[in-house]
C-alpha cells in the first residue's frame, strides 16, 4: 500500500501498487486475502475504483467501507498501513463492466459503497472524453456518508458532465426537496428523459437487499432485463 | 434474510481453474432452460461452498467448493456452457486472472 | 507456506476442552446459506418418513406438536471451523418418529424445503442422538436457522443437522447429498475431523 485517503468518516481509499499490472476494466474487481500467521486465512472481493493507469508498476485504489465487526474491511480500513503488503487477485469479472465503444447511454444505481465500481466507470468516461450520456443515483444514510463527493460534484459541474443526484435514507439536507427514505419506484422512474426511450444500460450495485430493491423498481419501470446488470456485495 | 451476491463474485474461484474468463459465458439451466450468463447467477457462500442458481427458477445451476485436495466443480445443473467469440474482450486489459502480489 | 498478512490475527481466539480439533468458539450463531431461505408457514408444513418412496407416517404441524418433546442442551461444531456450547433446543426425539418402523435400510437420506439433502447412517438417527427441533432457545426455530423445523444430529458436523427438514427417507445405499458431492465427508465426525473426502 503506497497511499491512504480517508472518504468518510467510516470509508477509506488504499492505493496499490502491483507488479506486473496488464490494466483493468471500470467495474472490475480483485480478490484480497489476508493470512494470519497461524494460517487461517480470510478472502474478500473489493471493486477497481479508478480506470488503470496503465505502466508495469500499476497503481491501484480500491475503497473500502468499513463494516462494524467486518473481519477484513475493519482490519483494512484500521489496521493496514502504509507500505504493508497485500495478497491480492484479479483482475476479476468481464461482465460487470461497461465497454467505452457502446454508444448506449449510462445509469448508475449505487447504494453505500456500491458506487466504487461506478465511479471507475465515471471516471474513465471523463479521462476518455467519451460524451456517452451518464446518470447517477447514489442512495447514503446521510450527507456525511456520500464519498467522493467533492468529486461529483466538479465532474458534475461541467458541461457535457454526469447528472449526479444523491438520495437519502436516514438524514437529508435542508435544501433536499425528497423526504429521506428507501429507494422508492419513482426515485428512478422520474419522467425525464432518463427513464425507458433511452434505453440505458442500468448498473446497480451495492448491498445485496439494496440491489434487489432497486432492480425491481427498475423493471417495474420497463427496463428491460439484460440492459441490467447487478453487481451485490452481500449484506442485507 | 438471504445475502446472495451475482456470479460475477466467481470469477477469482474459477480463475483458479478455467484459463478463459468464464464469468461472461452462457450458462443454461438443466431445470427449466433458462440461458444466462454466468455472471447473472445467484450466488450464495462462499461457505461450505459456492453455489450459483439459475435467476429464472432458483435451481442450482453451478457448485464449486475449495477443499485441501483441491477446488470441487459441478456443472450438473447446466446443460451447456458457451464461450462466445464476441465476449467482452477488454482492450489493453488482462481478460485472464492472475495472481499479482502487491509491493511496498 | 503462504505471505502472513502483517498485523492480521485470526478470529479464533477461544479454546475450551469440550472443542474438537480445528474448531474455535464463537458467541454468534452464524447463518451459511447454500440458496434462498425456504417460506414454509406451519399450516403448510408436514415432515415424513419413507421408505422406499413409500409413505410410511406423516404428520402436519399441529400433529407434530401434540407429540411427546424433548428439551435438548448439546454443543454444535460447523465445518467452516466455529462452536457453540450449550445450544437449547425443544424437539422430538427421531426414536420416537421411527419407533415400531420395520426397514432394511441402513442409511438415510435427509430431505428438506428448498431441495437440500444429506445422508446418515441409520443407527446414528437413533439411540437419544438426533432429534427434530423447532425451538431455539426458547423461540421458534426463525428460518435463517432452519424454522419451522430441522434436524439437529449434534454428534456430526452440523450441515448433517440438515434445516427446514422435510423427510427422512430410509433407504439401503448410503448415496452422498448435497455437499457430501462436492468434496464433503460421508459421515462428518468433529472428533475425527472428518471435513473432507478422505479425512
Ligand atoms: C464483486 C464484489 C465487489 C465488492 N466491492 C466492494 C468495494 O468496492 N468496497 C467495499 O467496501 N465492499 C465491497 N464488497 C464487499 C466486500 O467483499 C465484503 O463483503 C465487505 O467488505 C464485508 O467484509 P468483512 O470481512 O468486513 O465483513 P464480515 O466479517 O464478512 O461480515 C460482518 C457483518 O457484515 C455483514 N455484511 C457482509 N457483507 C456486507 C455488505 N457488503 N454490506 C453490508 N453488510 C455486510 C455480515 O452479514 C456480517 O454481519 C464487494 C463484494 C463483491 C462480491
Ligand atoms: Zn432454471
Amino acid at each position: 500500500m503506497t497511499a491512504r485517503r480517508a472518504e468518510t468518516a467510516t470509508a477509506s481509499t488504499l492505493c496499490l501498487r502491483v507488479e506486473d499490472w496488464n490494466g483493468h476494466l471500470p467495474g472490475q474487481h480483485v480478490d484480497v486475502r489476508l493470512t494470519a500467521p497461524d494460517g487461517y486465512q480470510a478472502a474478500r472481493s473489493y471493486s477497481l475504483a479508478a480506470p488503470a493507469a496503465g505502466g508495469v508498476d500499476g497503481v491501484l485504489e480500491i475503497t473500502v467501507q468499513r463494516l462494524p465487526d467486518g473481519e477484513v474491511s475493519a482490519f483494512l480500513t484500521d489496521d493496514l498501513v502504509v507500505g504493508d503488503r497485500l495478497e491480492l487477485r484479479g483482475p476479476l469479472g468481464n461482465w460487470f463492466v461497461w465497454q467505452q465503444d457502446d454508444p448506449a447511454p449510462v445509469l448508475l444505481v449505487a447504494g453505500g459503497a456500491g458506487l466504487v465500481p461506478l465511479m471507475s466507470m465515471i471516471r474513465a468516461r471523463d479521462r476518455a472524453h467519451i460524451p456517452t450520456p451518464f446518470r447517477l443515483i447514489h442512495s447514503v444514510r446521510t450527507p456525511d456518508d456520500r464519498i467522493y463527493a467533492d468529486e461529483l460534484e466538479r465532474l458534475a459541474a461541467q458541461p457535457g458532465g454526469p447528472s449526479v443526484t444523491w438520495l437519502y435514507t436516514r438524514t437529508a439536507p435542508q435544501t433536499d426537496k425528497r423526504r429521506p427514505g428507501r429507494l422508492r419506484p419513482n426515485d428512478l422512474n422520474d419522467g425525464s428523459n432518463w427513464t425507458l426511450d433511452a434505453a440505458p444500460t442500468c448498473f446497480v450495485c451495492g448491498p445485496t437487499g439494496f440491489v434487489e430493491e432497486a432492480s425491481n423498481h427498475l423493471l417495474a419501470a420497463g427496463h428491460h432485463a439484460n440492459r441490467i446488470r447487478t453487481e451485490r456485495f452481500g449484506g442485507r | 434474510m438471504t445475502e446472495h451476491r451475482d456470479g460475477n463474485s466467481l470469477a477469482g474461484a474459477l480463475a483458479d481453474i478455467f484459463a478463459a474468463e468464464i464469468t461472461s459465458a452462457q450458462v443454461q439451466c438443466r431445470a427449466c432452460g433458462l440461458a444466462t450468463t454466468l455472471a447473472q447467477l445467484l450466488v450464495y457462500g462462499p461457505e461450505p461452498g459456492y453455489v450459483g442458481r439459475c435467476p429464472g427458477c432458483a435451481e442450482h445451476v453451478l457448485r464449486v467448493a475449495k477443499t485441501p485436495a483441491g477446488t470441487w466443480l459441478d456443472l450438473g445443473g447446466s446443460t451447456s456452457l458457451l464461450f462466445s467469440t464476441m465476449a467482452p474482450s477488454p482492450t489493453g486489459a488482462a481478460s485472464s486472472a492472475r495472481t499479482g502480489r502487491v509491493s511496498s | 507456506m503462504v505471505n502472513v498478512t502483517r498485523g492480521f490475527r485470526s478470529r479464533r481466539f477461544a479454546t475450551d476442552d469440550r472443542l474438537p480439533p480445528g474448531q474455535y468458539l464463537t458467541d454468534g450463531f452464524p447463518v451459511l446459506s447454500a440458496g434462498p431461505t425456504p417460506a414454509v408457514p406451519q399450516d403448510e408444513w408436514s415432515f415424513m418418513v419413507r421408505n422406499g418412496g413409500q409413505v410410511l407416517r406423516s404428520w402436519a404441524w399441529d400433529e407434530f406438536m401434540a407429540l411427546d418433546a424433548q428439551d435438548i442442551t448439546v454443543d454444535i461444531h460447523c465445518v467452516t471451523r466455529w462452536s457453540r456450547l450449550d445450544t437449547t433446543w425443544r424437539g422430538v426425539a427421531v426414536d420416537d418418529l421411527l419407533a415400531d418402523v420395520d426397514t432394511a435400510a441402513e442409511y438415510v437420506l435427509a430431505r428438506s424445503y428448498g431441495g437440500y439433502t444429506t445422508n446418515l447412517p441409520l443407527e446414528d438417527l437413533l439411540d437419544g442422538k438426533a432429534w427434530i427441533a423447532y425451538e431455539h432457545d426458547g423461540e421458534d426455530l426463525p428460518p435463517e436457522h432452519g424454522g419451522p423445523a430441522r434436524l439437529l444430529i449434534p454428534h456430526l458436523y452440523l450441515w448433517k443437522s440438515a434445516k427446514w427438514i422435510k423427510s427422512l427417507d430410509l433407504v439401503e445405499d448410503d448415496d452422498p447429498g448435497f455437499w457430501e458431492t462436492l468434496g464433503y465427508h460421508d459421515y462428518g465426525d468433529p472428533w475425527r475431523e472428518q471435513r473432507y473426502q478422505g479425512d
